[in-house]
């Protein structure tokens, strides 16, 4: 073995990853084309949003009132060291409308439609469905691709705007049983204290995390190997590669939007 | 007519098409037989633009099939996958009215129905197959459904990827007689992919044997039978000594 070796392996894998980044972005911006040119598909589109936003509102709401509060627990317990109990409330709201509504239901969301889609579409192609779409004159991104990641960008917000409403409840209900919170006064505490742009951020954000789930899903999804280990694998790397781009684009949106 | 000009396509190290010239004149039934693993499906969506040949050139009715409008270029093809490729989120209407429903020559609801349980009825299936969704057909009962949406626009070219397989001898025959009706009534050009050699003498006009990624032999369906050539005496007797490997 030449002493050169291990930085061949990572000069490959390192040319391999900008090669999958290339094409991603070739694939996103051929998707956003589609959008706005004809023909549309309002059926699968409306599919799209039942299957995406209807169906993934229970594993979200769960996941926010879970976390909602955990957080107002985590917070009083920090808080007391300090003397700063009565912070629970605004930091509970602040936490849960600009970072953990967004994050956690972008992952939740992701582990459940990104896979979903990969899969899909995967099967499709392996069993020709989509070659079966091109000879009936078909564009298979506009069939497929399309009403999936506009559905996932609208729908996205609503959700993670459903995710910190109950996050937050999550947070007072924790605060007013456990905690001993007055009721009027932590929701008036949470309202006074958040600001629009604290909510619309984490809007902002769910409708970007929407654009990755589903690109993630039909792109892995339409690039699957045979059989079912290859659909296996795709869907394996769309839940994967969706919830590492959404950290990261988290990271950069939260650099863009609060440090200015 | 389909011309296809020294047509290569390889998979890696894997040379599958080396150097294919055919033709498939107008109006007639070509059948292309080989054995597993031999390009014959590579061929056909090559001509469709589902496989891009490395090099040669694939012209219908003289124009490169790489260019012009491609809606256009594809409206004219119906064709049949060997598996039926029938999309699971639709019922068996849908499905066999899918090119119906959409595009330029879009047809009402109710009309694109009609046609497809007329289509249905053509390939042997009752009307109530037309409600159910794919999974829960057999699979020679989807083969059907995708014969079906394969001839529902009335394409002048059809493409059958193994129309026979999976189907009992009786619909096998329907089969064959629906393929040789479709080329003598309604003009169309047909290419078949098939191992089953009932079926090659049912709906030839011309057969093509490939082997090798080139065409080994082509000619009348009449001429079969009295070819000399011994690759294709192995195949079409289904003989497992000769120059056919048996082991590929």
């Amino acid at each position: 073995m030449s002493v050169l070796s291990p930085v061949a392996s990572i000069g490959r894998a390192t040319l391999s990853l900008l090669a999958s980044l290339g094409r991603i972005a070739i694939f996103a911006v051929q998707v956003v084309g589609h959008i706005f040119r004809p023909p549309f598909y309002p059926r699968e589109f409306l599919s799209a949003l039942m299957q995406i936003g209807w169906f993934s509102l229970p594993v979200v709401g769960m996941t926010a009132l879970f976390t909602g509060g955990a957080l107002a627990l985590q917070i009083y317990a920090g808080g007391a060291r300090y003397g700063a109990e009565a912070a629970v409330p605004s930091i509970t709201a602040i936490g849960m409308v600009r970072e953990l509504g967004p994050v956690l239901g972008g992952l939740m969301v992701a582990a459940r439609v990104t896979s979903s889609i990969a899969a899909e579409i995967g099967t499709m192609k392996v069993t020709e469905q989509i070659d079966a779409l091109v000879t009936l004159s078909t564009n298979p991104l506009k069939y497929l691709a399309v009403p999936r990641v506009v559905a996932a960008v609208l729908v996205m917000p609503i959700l993670v705007a459903v995710g910190d409403s109950i996050g937050i409840a999550g947070g007072w209900l924790v605060g007013v049983n456990q905690l001993g919170f007055n009721s009027a006064a932590y929701l008036q505490n949470t309202v006074n204290f958040l600001e629009f742009w604290d909510v619309a951020s984490g809007l902002v954000k769910g409708a970007a995390f929407g654009f990755i789930i589903a690109l993630m899903g039909v792109f892995h999804g339409m690039n699957s190997g045979r059989g079912a280990q290859g659909v296996g694998a795709a869907t394996k790397s769309a839940v994967v590669a969706a919830s590492v781009l959404i950290l990261a684009a988290n990271f950069l949106l939260t650099r863009v939007f609060f440090t200015s | 007519m389909i011309e296809l000009s020294d047509v290569h396509k390889k998979f890696g190290s894997n040379r599958v098409l080396q150097g294919v010239d055919l033709v498939i004149p107008k109006a007639t039934s070509m059948v292309i037989i080989g054995g597993s693993g031999t390009g014959k499906s590579v061929l056909l969506k090559s001509v469709l633009g589902l496989v891009r040949p490395d090099s040669g050139t694939i012209t219908l009715d003289g124009q490169d099939v790489t260019t012009g409008d491609r809606d256009a270029f594809l409206a004219r093809f119906g064709m049949l996958f060997q598996g039926g490729a029938l999309f699971d989120s639709l019922r068996v209407w849908e499905n066999v009215a899918f090119r119906l429903l959409r595009g330029e020559r879009k047809l009402p609801k109710p009309q694109a129905r009609e046609i497809a349980i007329e289509k249905l009825r053509r390939v042997g299936l009752k009307p109530e197959t037309a409600d159910q969704f794919p999974a829960e057909l057999s699979g020679g009962m989807q083969k059907r459904v995708g014969l079906a949406r394969a001839i529902a626009a009335e394409p002048e070219i059809i493409f059958f990827d193994e129309p026979t397989t999976g189907l009992d001898p009786i619909m096998s025959g329907v089969i064959n007689d629906l393929i040789r009706e479709i080329v003598t009534e309604m003009g169309a050009t047909a290419m078949t992919i098939t191992h089953d050699m009932t079926s090659v003498r049912a709906i030839a006009d011309n057969v093509a044997m490939l082997h090798g990624g080139k065409i080994r032999w082509t000619g009348p369906v009449s001429e079969l039978d009295a070819t000399d050539d011994p690759y294709v005496q192995q195949f079409i007797h289904g003989r497992a000594d000769g120059p056919i490997e048996s082991v590929r």
